[in-house]
């Protein structure tokens, strides 16, 4: 007697790309900050001890979410890079920044994935000792990044559904 | 020239403020999405010349609401300013009427450029 077992799930390589260039990008153009881009692993610690994050859904024939983290400091320093102005974790406006940080890499990358999405409004998530807990049936690849104003992730956790 | 910045992010609208602040005599009007948007127009006696409209907002996005728009006002100028970048995405918003399309991110020379263009066109069409 056999027993069939389920293969485990898979990481498309080729949406990861996308995702590290749109990262580049959109803080290269808005923020003016040049940021260096690691080698993705495989998120395997729930909380990754960041302070801040933004949060992007994905439907339609690519479904997940994209994650963007950073430390409080890393985050306050690129939010006034990319804003103009220096703002407060406290302040509605620092959240809206980090929001829209997370919707431009989400929106860039989303046209290279090669199938139709929809990308969800952001939501962000601020505090000490959060936890993502992402879809347990997508892997959650974690792309390392660097900035003059410290590390950040974006965390991707995206498949391509069935025709 | 009587600006209205649509978009639900409150830091990009600024950012967009600051770029076309170097339009000479530019003043500026915001909304958070195409309802509210819809609501400072009708509310602006005289309207607008120049619309930057956002693509993805909640309770009415910028589809629509340029689609809204043009069912009474041909001559507004409308830049959609997204990150949906998709050929496919470009053609609905310029059958919907809007004059030009600048895809986020965006520099803030590339942001002018778009705007300088929509002008000049307009002025020769003139």
């Amino acid at each position: 007697m056999s027993t069939a077992t389920a293969s485990p799930p898979t990481i498309d390589s080729k949406f990861i790309l996308p995702f590290m260039n749109a990262t580049r990008e959109v803080f290269q153009k808005m923020a003016g900050v040049t940021t260096t881009i690691g080698k993705p692993f495989l998120k395997t610690d729930a909380n990754a001890g960041y302070d801040v994050c933004g949060i992007i859904g994905f439907s339609g024939q690519i479904t997940g979410s994209v994650v963007v983290s950073f430390s409080d400091t890393a985050a306050e320093k690129l939010v006034e890079a990319f804003a103009g102005v220096k703002l407060a974790l406290t302040d509605p406006d620092f959240a809206d920044a980090v929001g829209e940080l997370a919707n431009m890499i989400a929106g860039s990358a989303k046209k290279h994935l090669g199938a139709a999405a929809n990308i969800s409004t952001p939501s962000v998530v601020i505090g000490k000792g959060y936890i993502v807990a992402n879809n347990r049936q997508i892997p959650c690849l974690v792309i390392p990044c660097g900035s003059p104003f410290g590390d950040f992730a974006v965390e991707v956790s995206v498949k391509r559904n069935p025709a | 020239m009587k600006c209205l910045l649509i978009d639900d992010s409150r830091t990009m609208r600024n950012i967009q403020k600051k770029v076309l602040s170097a339009v000479p005599g530019a003043t500026f009007a915001e909304a958070g999405d195409g309802l509210e948007a819809l609501s400072v127009i009708a509310a602006t006696p005289g309207g607008f010349d120049l619309m930057i409209v956002d693509w993805n907002m909640p309770n009415m996005d910028g589809i629509t609401l340029v689609k809204k728009v043009r069912e009474t006002d041909k001559k507004t100028l409308m830049i959609m300013a997204t990150t949906e970048a998709e050929k496919s995405r470009v053609l609905d918003a310029i059958r919907a009427g809007v004059n030009n399309y600048v895809v986020k991110p965006f520099t803030p020379e590339s942001l002018m450029e778009k705007v300088s263009q929509t002008l000049a066109k307009a002025k020769a069409a003139a």
